[in-house]
């Protein structure tokens, strides 16, 4: 796979040694050349932070002061004794868990269904995947409107149905579940078109097997599509839950993460330590937190996804 | 591929067919209702906005709540800033994957399979990570406020390397050898042999990064703290933050400003973009 291309290597061999070798350092240069500008990027601005957040994690620090404190392990100490910081990570989970579980749901129903011939799918495709592109802030004012107490637009479909207004953004109890609505209302397309692929890829002639056995659409459900479509299960619940943990924007518009943190999640809460109230070093050890968690889910799932999926 | 056989064997495929249709044209529905109903408050007078229950159309249709709204705020100003961010941001951003994608794929080098996997380990790093360390460097730098400071740290490119090396791959390797025959540089064998063929592929990257950027809202935020550099989903979040003398028309207008070149975007290349993503999963 990746030496197809035999540009360099293959060419007739050179009448003298040391025009080989003397070649073979021009396309090493040159490779540098290339891939410089990525890796100088990478370098500064992806690598390193982690480095810098590793240190900066046993300093206190306010961003402006010439001078950092070195406190050791306080930050980190200071962070498992927080209260904030465990309902912050209990609301994260609990978020990433219902989005993505909400949203799957949902998505594989809508794809098994637009699978068969369906009149109108494109256009259906069209629509429930808008919002995967469309601008997060307006999206989250937009729904602050609709979620607006008095006149949103959701009391219209909740008064026939005898619920008493809620006042999803300002209520502790409502703040997380708005949020979670507007993810998934977000991320439902994404997961159906990814499933639409998954489904596609399933041979025809299985199901046709399966016709002639006799197999009722529930078993065919369980025992042939469900299984045979892990791989893209699997995908998308690693995908959509890493993608969850790190969610910010439909709540910094929303909610801001209150009230009094009931809908606060770790990237807000590291924001808000790191730009508002200035805990450099607090803000760079949830950073790394956050860090150390996405990549441990990312290592389970290059290392087992091919013991746990169905090929 | 569509599984029309089986379902007509079935006695009541047809009840099947319609509860399917109801459900997903309702999901449609409700997907789309939020955009529209974004689209009636906008044209709404204040008095209709605050009617229970609403009125889906009002009496008369108010365009200059669009001209309140563009007057709360230097909205020409986000969008210029929004535009030359997004489009150089684009152009480098391509650029620098070409570039890499082709040495990856084309240039013979020992250690290149090692780079590719540091490379690709970046993919594992979450951005946020990156927030404070790369706000430090920037105000080193005396970039905060800058164009260039929203820009730059978001031009290097993992995801488009990945995808524009996977094509050059499928290029035939003859082509190569004859551009190598024709004395052709590396870089111009880039721009005249790997670049033209990858055309599809690069006409939907330069869309991904282009939606990308247009929406990003964390990273300019924190950079850019003077009025005048911010961008439109930025400024937009401000509007309703400074609690201006303005109503939810004015809001839900000003929320058009920022929607509608993504929307038109979408609208004229949603296959492109659909069919995109379901590829880029699938196989990566």
């Amino acid at each position: 796979m990746t030496t197809r291309s035999s540009r360099g290597g293959r060419s007739a061999p050179g009448p003298k040694k040391s025009g080989r070798t003397r070649r073979a350092r021009r396309e090493a240069l040159t490779f540098a050349a290339f891939t410089f500008p990525n890796f100088l990027l990478l370098g500064v601005f992806v690598f390193w932070p982690i480095f810098y957040s590793l240190y900066l994690s046993f300093f206190k620090w306010d961003m402006i002061a010439p001078r950092k404190r070195f406190v050791g392990l306080e930050n980190f100490r200071i962070m498992f004794s927080d209260p904030v910081f465990w309902m912050v990570t209990r609301n994260t989970l609990t978020l990433a868990f219902f989005v993505v579980v909400v949203k799957m749901t949902i998505a594989l129903a809508l794809a098994l269904m637009m699978n068969r011939n369906m009149r109108g799918r494109s256009l259906y495709q069209a629509v429930i995947f808008s919002p995967t592109f469309t601008t997060s802030v307006a999206v989250a004012m937009v729904w602050t409107w609709i979620l607006e107490p008095d006149y949103g637009l959701l009391r219209v479909f909740m008064r026939p149905l005898g619920i008493p207004p809620v006042n999803w953004i300002e209520s502790t109890s409502h703040s997380l579940p708005a949020v979670i609505i507007v993810l998934v209302w977000i991320g439902i397309g994404y997961d159906m078109v990814i499933f639409l692929a998954g489904l596609k890829n399933i041979p025809v002639e299985i199901y046709d097997a399966a016709l002639v056995d006799g197999v009722s659409p529930v078993q065919e459900f369980f025992h042939i599509t469900f299984p045979l479509l892990s791989p893209t299960t699997f995908f998308l619940t690693i995908t959509g839950f890493i993608s969850a943990l790190k969610a910010f924007d439909i709540i910094a518009i929303m909610t801001a993460g209150g009230p009094l943190n009931s809908s606060n999640v770790i990237v807000h809460f590291l924001y808000q330590n790191a730009f508002k109230w200035f805990k450099t070093g607090y803000a760079s050890a949830l950073a790394l937190l956050l860090f150390v968690i996405i990549m441990t889910i990312t290592l389970i799932q290059n290392r087992f996804s091919r013991r746990w999926v169905h090929y | 591929m569509e599984r029309v056989v089986y379902g007509k064997k079935k006695p009541l495929w047809y009840i099947d067919r319609i509860v399917s249709h109801l459900v997903v044209a309702t999901t449609a529905l409700a997907v789309g209702l939020p955009f529209l109903w974004m689209l009636t408050t906008a044209i709404k007078s204040p008095v209709e906005v605050a009617q229970f229950p609403p009125i889906w159309w009002p009496q008369k249709i108010r365009w200059d709540n669009f001209a309140k709204a563009w007057s709360v705020a230097p909205f020409g100003r986000f969008y210029v800033n929004s535009f030359v961010t997004a489009v150089t941001g684009v152009a480098l951003e391509v650029s620098i994957a070409s570039l890499s994608a082709y040495a990856f794929a084309v240039i013979r080098f020992k250690y290149r399979d090692f780079f590719f996997l540091v490379m690709l380990a970046a993919l594992m790093i979450p951005s946020q990570i990156a927030l404070i360390p790369n706000y430090v460097i920037l105000s080193k730098l005396r970039w905060i406020n800058t164009y260039k400071g929203i820009v730059i740290p978001y031009v290097s490119s993992v995801f488009g390397t990945f995808l524009l090396r996977q094509y050059f791959l499928t290029v035939p390797s003859s082509l190569y050898d004859a551009a190598e025959m024709d004395g052709l540089g590396h870089l111009k064998t880039l721009f005249h042999i790997s670049l033209p063929l990858a055309k599809p592929v690069l006409g939907t990257l330069v869309l991904y990064i282009f939606i990308g950027k247009w929406n990003n809202y964390l990273w300019p935020l924190i950079v850019t703290t003077k009025q005048s550099m911010r961008t439109l989903p930025v400024g937009l979040s401000m509007v309703r933050e400074a609690e201006y003398a303005i109503g939810p028309e004015h809001l839900m207008a000003a929320a058009i400003f920022v929607l509608v070149p993504v929307l038109v975007v979408y609208f004229f290349s949603q296959r492109k973009l659909i069919a995109g993503i379901a590829a880029g999963a699938v196989k990566g």
